[in-house]
């Protein structure tokens, strides 16, 4: 493996993955839960699993947005493109979702006007450039993402834009931890809390899972030396029986978060009182809807289409994944019904997905190994 | 989507809430609406995600993330989604 070379903090990762041996409680066992897709991918591409003693295990999380969408909101993202005229734009990570109806690619395939789009204003403009027809966004992602949605609104508002609708699909990072830290499965004793979505909303908002739960976190920045220093500063905080919100990732992250963003997110989005997440259910709170001040670009009630949702494959075992009750390998459809060119459960879809992860990386070894 | 990409500011445009940011090699506007209240000013570096400057990070943290980009692979979607910016496709474009 050549990757060694290729990354620079060598030493460091050496003596983090030894100080990590150290503290590691031989009669104890840690289940630490890494939150944001981001990490999922820096964890498979390195190998990081490999090179902690094995009564540490990683568990990978909900938060890559694609991954927890569930099918029945694909299938009306697809319904609306269906409409005569409509011009459907969306990130290019969501081409290949499928939902029960096939995917964007598929619906392309069928004469729907699919195009994707780096920025939601690169949406925004596309409807200013085609008055005539229908302009839908397919919005989604977590807090990273959601203020840029509701900028894209408030300029849509300011300029009068009378053709342009969001379909919002934004998730909230910390109503899903919720519902994690109170199911009857749960097993997970820390999380390493995510890097970008921490520069919007600071490190406050996680404190409830330290002050109800008595779980640390550590908010942590992507490069392996990150992530192995947050699992140092969680070992600690266990082996020293105490639970703190602690911030790993102070270059980019501040205690309060970005308040602009904040007060686009207020101005723009309400809270839905539930929404369902693909593999974990209805979680109560966990998502966006958009204000009646915005209601004109609201997708669902300008373009509607019925709400329904449709329950995963019956073998597939995402919501096991997603739990960490279960590895990507443990579902039987992994790696033979289920790969990335044809993935049934959104876990193997992008790269952030545990699932995709596991996959790609599956034949390599430590990738950090001496 | 999740991506978050370093870019250095090369000129500011108040009135739009907008700068010009060179971002791996290409210079692109981003929208500069969520750094109203850090003072931007040229030569700054900012992580961009899906067209906006999230937040203003040291010249060290840019190098840093852009080598993350490159060790997980994702330096040719990072370029893709810079060029993207600004460019609303005309007809189905899509990958
Ligand atoms: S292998 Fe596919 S079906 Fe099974 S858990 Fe992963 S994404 Fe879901």
């Amino acid at each position: 493996m050549k990757f060694m070379d290729e990354y620079r903090d060598g030493e460091t990762v050496h003596r983090l993955s030894r100080e990590i041996s150290q503290l590691a409680d031989q009669n104890r066992t840690y289940r630490i839960m890494e939150i944001c897709g981001g990490h999922t991918h820096s964890i498979f591409r390195f190998g990081l699993s490999q090179i902690l003693p094995g009564n540490i295990e990683l568990i990978h999380g909900p938060g890559c947005p694609v991954c927890v969408l569930p099918m029945g909101r694909m299938d009306e993202g697809l319904a609306m493109a269906e409409r005569d005229g409509l011009i459907f734009t969306a990130f290019g990570d969501m081409m290949r979702v499928p939902g029960t109806t096939g995917t964007p690619l598929d619906a392309k395939a069928r004469g729907a006007d699919i195009r994707m789009v780096y920025s939601p204003l690169d949406a925004l403009e596309t409807a200013r450039r085609n008055l005539d027809r229908p302009v839908l966004f397919f919005a989604i992602g977590f807090e990273t993402t959601a203020p840029s949605t509701a900028v894209t609104l408030m300029k849509a508002k300011e300029l009068g834009v009378t053709n342009f609708f969001v379909f919002c699909n934004h998730v909230l990072v910390n109503p899903a931890i919720r519902a994690l830290l109170e199911s009857d499965d749960m097993r997970l004793d820390a999380f390493i809390g995510p890097g970008h979505v921490s520069t919007v909303i600071g490190c406050k908002p996680y404190e409830f899972i330290a002050e109800e739960f008595q779980r640390p976190l550590v908010v942590s920045g992507f490069e392996p030396v990150d992530i192995l220093q947050s699992i140092v500063m969680i070992l600690r905080q266990m082996n020293a029986g105490v639970a703190k919100i602690e911030n790993q990732y102070g270059r980019a992250v501040s205690w309060d978060g970005n308040t602009a963003a904040r007060k686009a997110l207020d101005r723009v989005f309400e809270t839905r009182s539930t929404f369902m997440w693909r593999g974990l259910g209805g979680i109560p709170n966990s998502a966006y809807a958009i204000r009646e001040e915005f209601a004109e670009f609201d997708a669902e009630k300008q373009i509607g289409v019925r709400g329904r949702s449709f329950p995963d494959p019956a073998l597939a075992q995402c919501g096991e994944v997603l739990k960490g009750v279960k590895k990507p390998v443990e579902c039987s459809l992994f790696g033979t019904v289920c790969k990335p060119e044809n993935p049934v459960g959104a876990l193997m879809v992008s790269s952030e997905g545990a699932c995709a992860a596991q996959y790609r990386y599956s034949d390599a070894t430590t990738v950090l190994r001496k | 989507m999740c991506l978050a990409i370093p870019g250095r500011v090369e000129a500011i445009e108040a009135r739009t809430q907008t700068a010009s940011v060179d971002v791996l090699g290409i210079r692109r506007k981003v929208s500069i609406d969520l750094l109203v209240d850090e003072g931007l000013s040229v030569g700054d570096w900012v992580l961009i995600h899906v067209g906006f400057a999230m937040s203003k990070i040291s010249a060290e943290h840019a190098e840093e993330q852009l080598r993350i980009l490159a060790s997980l692979d994702e330096i040719n979607e990072a370029q893709a989604e810079a060029e993207g910016y600004g460019q609303p496709p005309n007809s189905g474009n899509s990958r």
